[in-house]
């Protein structure tokens, strides 16, 4: 059986098209896909994304937990401070990618992938050993909206008296939205402005609706997980079980900004450092597809007549009106420029490494 | 709702056959380029490739998704849309119309009989969206 969001019902109601998604029925567009991933560069989009998973770490010893099980520092973390950051493995290997809360000293929100919700909330509880802490699994307890775009403020805005303009670029707030108790944060995976709204379960509903009909007139459109898997593409952020997992690290992920060697232990830290001494052997690569035909997952990528990989993620990008992807390559052919094959259907077709992000907001703030 | 002429025959793989005597022009319906969205790419045959009746001809990708297309009846591909190259939406536009994907060269006529007229076809989606 399928978990559902409390906004199932809604999403039925609206028309949408529903799919599996790591064990959750969600929907994967309602309009269109390229309708609403254009309304979130252009507008504004509101997602459902309670499927993700939160987990609170809470007590004396939270933030030495928090700095044992995830590679970015999270000491360097104020109060209502957001991080984005990954767990890995004793060998470095990537476990999720997550965002760090720090609400309180005390206190820090975990928001993990809806896949690894219970076994990231397993193996952060198998390393409290002696720390005064408590480690909850509140994926339950807690609903999920992304409201994106250039409009998200103003739209948001509509429902609150608290001043959005002074919320920063990942940072959170306890925000009355319409009355409801929420978290709002500056945060989201699509390349635009917008916030992260945490809410109880029950209060899902209300906040959906009244955020869907207070954007009505500004272009807001309800988006599925089609738009959200495109426009995170074309902003070059890394999808969780594609473009790294277990047997890619965060260094060749391209995410060694999230990797702070110098912050003290933590799990997987000896086999970074090592890795990083020896140097890469490879890495995540953004390219551009030199035909019209779009690169897939798991195409087969070609550097003269030789595999090196498979596309990690492949699709067309409805804004750029472009095909791009990602892939893993030897580090020696990772040069920006570098030209090779993706096999689509039996034929070879010309695609080249280039710089990423594909696409790269004008910045309003920071 | 989606659109289904009168003066054509289906497929139960959502392909339109328009015939006039031995020749057939041939897409996909107005249901099927509704249930792809966007149609960003379609790669065709060459002229004169010989395809069995039910063997892919082509495939048509949207931002989403992949699909093969059907020859709806055997034959010998006679012309090809070479305007698609440049714009494929005409799929989502006009997909009875503009948005042809391919002609061909019927080897045996008896075939379209088998084919599913409108009312058939319209019953079939809705069996489907049923499932």
């Amino acid at each position: 059986m399928l978990k559902r969001t409390p906004l199932y019902e809604s999403h039925v109601t609206l028309g949408a098209r529903m799919v599996e998604f790591a064990g959750w029925d969600m929907p994967v567009q309602y309009t269109g896909h390229v309708q609403e991933h254009l309304a979130v560069r252009e507008a504004a989009g509101l997602f459902d994304v309670s499927h993700m998973g939160e987990i609170e770490i809470r007590g004396a010893d939270a933030l030495s937990l928090v700095q044992r099980v995830t590679t970015n520092d999270a000491s360097k973390l104020e109060d209502n401070q957001v991080q984005y950051s990954t767990m890995t493995n004793e060998e470095g290997g990537v476990l999720d990618d997550l965002l760090v809360y720090r609400i309180n000293a005390d206190y820090f929100l975990l928001i993990v992938n809806a896949g690894g919700a219970d076994s990231d909330y397993e193996w952060i509880k198998k390393h409290v050993g002696a720390l005064s802490t408590e480690v909850h699994n509140t994926s339950d307890a807690f609903s999920l909206l992304a409201l994106q775009g250039p409009r998200a403020e103003p739209i948001l805005q509509g429902l609150t008296d608290h001043m959005l303009d002074r919320v920063p670029y990942y940072w959170s707030q306890r925000v009355f939205v319409d009355r409801v108790d929420c978290r709002v944060s500056r945060t989201g995976y699509t390349g635009e402005d917008g916030f992260e709204i945490l809410c109880d379960t029950r209060d899902a509903r209300h906040v959906w609706n009244r955020l869907l009909v207070t954007g009505l007139d500004q272009g807001l459109l309800p988006c599925g997980l089609a738009a959200r898997n495109t426009l995170r593409l074309e902003a070059a952020y890394r999808l969780y079980g594609h473009d790294m997992d277990q047997t890619t690290t965060p260094l060749e992920a391209g995410l060694g900004w999230v990797v702070k060697l110098a912050k003290g232990d933590f799990i997987g830290r000896d086999a970074l450092m090592r890795q990083k001494e020896d140097g890469l052997k490879r890495r995540l690569v953004g390219f551009e597809v030199l035909d019209r035909a779009p690169a897939r997952d798991a195409y087969p990528v070609l550097i003269g007549e030789k595999q090196v990989g498979v596309v990690t993620s492949g699709s067309p990008a409805p804004y750029l009106k472009k095909n791009i992807g990602f892939t893993y390559f030897p580090t020696e052919h990772a040069a920006v420029g570098t030209e090779f094959f993706v096999v689509v259907r039996g034929r070879n077709v010309p695609a080249r490494v280039v710089e990423t992000p594909f696409y790269r907001r004008e910045k309003t703030f920071d | 709702m989606s659109n289904t002429p009168e003066d054509l025959s289906y497929t139960k793989d959502h392909e339109w056959v328009r015939v006039k005597g031995s020749q057939a022009a041939v897409g996909i319906t107005d249901h099927a380029q509704q249930q792809l969205g966007d149609v960003v790419y379609v790669e065709l045959p060459k002229v004169g490739d010989k395809f069995e009746a039910s063997e892919p001809f082509g495939t048509v990708e949207s931002v989403k998704a992949v699909s093969e297309v059907y020859m709806p009846v055997s034959g010998t591909v006679a012309e090809v849309n070479e305007s698609l190259n440049d714009s494929p939406e005409l799929v989502n536009e006009d997909p009875y119309g503009d948005g042809w994907m391919i002609g061909i060269k019927i080897d045996n006529l008896a075939q379209i009989d088998a084919l599913l007229t409108s009312i058939e076809y319209e019953d079939y989606i809705k069996e489907e969206a049923a499932e």
